[in-house]
C-alpha cells in the first residue's frame, strides 16, 4: 500500500477545502484501495477492475467530490489503477426513543422525529463507509495498467 | 463480454477497526480508560490536557499521554510538565490519527503503570471522526472563539463524541460567546450530550472533567468485573 505520506500533490487548490479536509479523503482512498486489493487477491482475480462500487453515508464526514479526486492519486501504481469509482450515498435516518418511528433525515441536521417532534439520538442509517463490489474486466484483455511513475517513493 | 462483478461488502476503514478493536481488548484488560481528545487546530487540547493531567495525578491516580502533530514534539514536552509521561506522534502530513500510529507509540509504555491514557488527537474537525483509537470516552473540544455555530457545521464529528467541552471560557464575554445558544446547536447535532464549561486558563472546569472521567472509569471498571 502506498503511503500517504508520499503524496506529491499538496499543492493542489483542492487541498484548500475546509480543514484539510482531502487529506482525510486521500487516506480513506488509500484505505479503499487496500481493501479491495485484498479482495482480489482473497478471490485469486487477476484481471483488471473497471468499477469499484462503494456505499457512503451522509454522516460519514466525507466530502464526496474530494474523495472523487483523491481517488486517482491513491489508486495511481495500484492494482484499482484507471478504475473508476461507483458512489453510492446514504441519508442518513434515526429512530424516535419515544414512537420508535424511523425519520430519515434531510442533509445532516436536525435530528428530529417526524412523528413527534422530538430530539431522536439513535441513527440508523448514515455512517455507511463500505466497499461493495468490484467490477473485473472478463475474458482476455490488457493486463493491470503498468506503472511508469518512479517519482513516488 | 459483461464484466465480472466480485461481491465484496466490507467496511472501507477494517484495517484500522481491527487495530482498534485489539487496542479496546488490551486497554480492557490493563484496567486503562482511554480518551481521545478532538478539535480545530488551537483549541486548547494540550493546555487543558497539562492541567487535568496534574489534578488527576494529585488525586493519587496515573495519567499518561500519547499526542498527534504533523510536526514538533512541542506539545509531548507541555504535557510532559505535569509531571507524567507524554509520548509524541508525528504524522508527517497525516491531518488525523489512526489506530496503529496509537500502537506503535504504546511500544515501550507498560500499560500496567498508568490507568488513565489521554489521546490528543491531531487538531482538525473533520478527520478523527471516522478512525476509531480503541477509545472509551471521545471527547470534543470547543472554544468559545470559534462562533456557536461551529457544532452545525460539523455535526459529524460532534455526533460521534460523548462529551463536549466549551474552552477558553475566560474570554467568553470578550468574544461575546451566546453559552446556551452553543448547547442548543450542540443538543441539534446529538441530542442529551454532556457539556462542560471550562477554562484551562483560569482553572475552571478541571475539577468537574476530572470528576467525570474518574466517574465513567468506575463505570467501566464495574461493567468489566460484571462480565467476567
Ligand atoms: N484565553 C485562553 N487561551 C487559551 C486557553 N487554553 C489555551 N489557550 C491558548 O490557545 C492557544 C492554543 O492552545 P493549545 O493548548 O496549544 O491548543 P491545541 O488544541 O493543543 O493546539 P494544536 O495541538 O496545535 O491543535 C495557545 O496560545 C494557548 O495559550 C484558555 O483556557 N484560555
Ligand atoms: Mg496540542
Ligand atoms: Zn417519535
Amino acid at each position: 500500500m502506498k503511503s500517504v505520506a508520499g503524496i506529491r500533490h499538496l499543492d493542489h487548490p483542492y487541498r484548500t477545502l475546509t480543514d484539510g479536509s482531502v487529506m482525510h479523503e486521500l487516506s480513506i482512498a488509500t484505505h479503499l484501495v487496500a481493501v479491495a486489493t485484498e479482495a482480489l487477491e482473497n478471490a485469486g482475480e487477476t484481471q483488471p477492475v473497471t468499477v469499484v462500487r462503494i456505499r457512503v453515508g451522509a454522516l460519514a464526514g466525507v466530502v464526496i467530490e474530494a474523495l472523487e479526486f483523491a481517488w486517482d492519486i491513491a489508486t495511481d501504481c495500484t492494482r484499482c489503477a484507471g478504475a473508476r469509482l461507483e458512489v453510492e450515498r446514504v441519508p442518513a435516518a434515526v429512530r424516535c426513543a419515544a414512537c420508535h418511528t424511523e425519520t430519515t433525515v434531510d442533509g445532516p441536521l436536525p435530528f428530529i422525529c417526524a412523528q413527534c417532534g422530538q430530539p431522536a439520538i439513535d441513527i440508523v442509517a448514515g455512517r455507511e463507509l463500505d466497499l461493495i463490489a468490484l467490477e473485473v474486466h472478463d475474458g482476455p484483455g490488457p493486463s493491470a495498467e503498468e506503472c511508469h511513475a518512479t517519482a513516488h517513493p | 463480454m459483461p464484466p465480472r462483478i466480485l461481491e465484496v461488502r466490507t467496511k472501507i476503514l477494517k484495517k484500522n477497526d481491527e487495530i482498534a478493536r485489539a487496542l479496546r481488548a488490551r486497554f480492557a484488560e490493563h484496567g486503562l480508560f482511554v480518551i481521545n481528545v478532538v478539535s480545530s487546530p488551537g483549541a486548547g487540547k494540550t493546555e487543558l490536557l497539562a492541567q487535568l493531567m496534574t489534578m488527576l495525578r494529585e488525586q493519587g491516580l496515573r495519567p499518561a499521554a500519547v499526542v498527534g502533530d504533523l510536526a514538533t514534539e512541542n506539545d509531548a514536552l507541555r504535557l510532559s510538565a505535569s509531571g507524567c509521561p507524554a509520548k509524541q506522534i508525528l504524522t508527517g502530513s497525516m491531518c488525523h490519527l489512526e489506530a496503529d500510529m496509537v500502537e506503535t507509540a504504546l511500544d515501550g509504555f507498560d500499560l500496567d503503570d498508568f490507568d488513565i491514557l489521554f489521546i490528543e488527537n491531531v487538531g482538525n474537525l473533520v478527520c478523527p471522526q471516522s478512525f476509531d483509537l480503541g477509545e472509551d470516552l471521545r471527547v470534543l473540544l470547543f472554544p468559545c472563539t470559534e462562533g456557536e455555530d461551529k457544532p452545525l457545521k460539523y455535526p459529524t464529528l460532534i455526533n460521534t463524541c460523548d462529551l463536549v467541552l466549551f474552552a477558553k471560557m475566560d474570554i467568553a464575554e470578550a468574544v461575546g460567546f451566546d453559552t446556551e445558544l452553543a448547547r442548543r446547536n450542540c443538543a441539534q447535532a446529538r441530542p442529551g450530550v454532556a457539556i462542560i464549561e471550562t477554562s484551562a486558563r483560569a482553572g475552571v472546569g478541571i475539577d468537574a472533567l476530572a470528576r467525570t472521567i474518574v466517574e465513567k472509569q468506575k463505570i467501566k471498571r464495574r461493567e468489566a468485573t460484571n462480565l467476567v
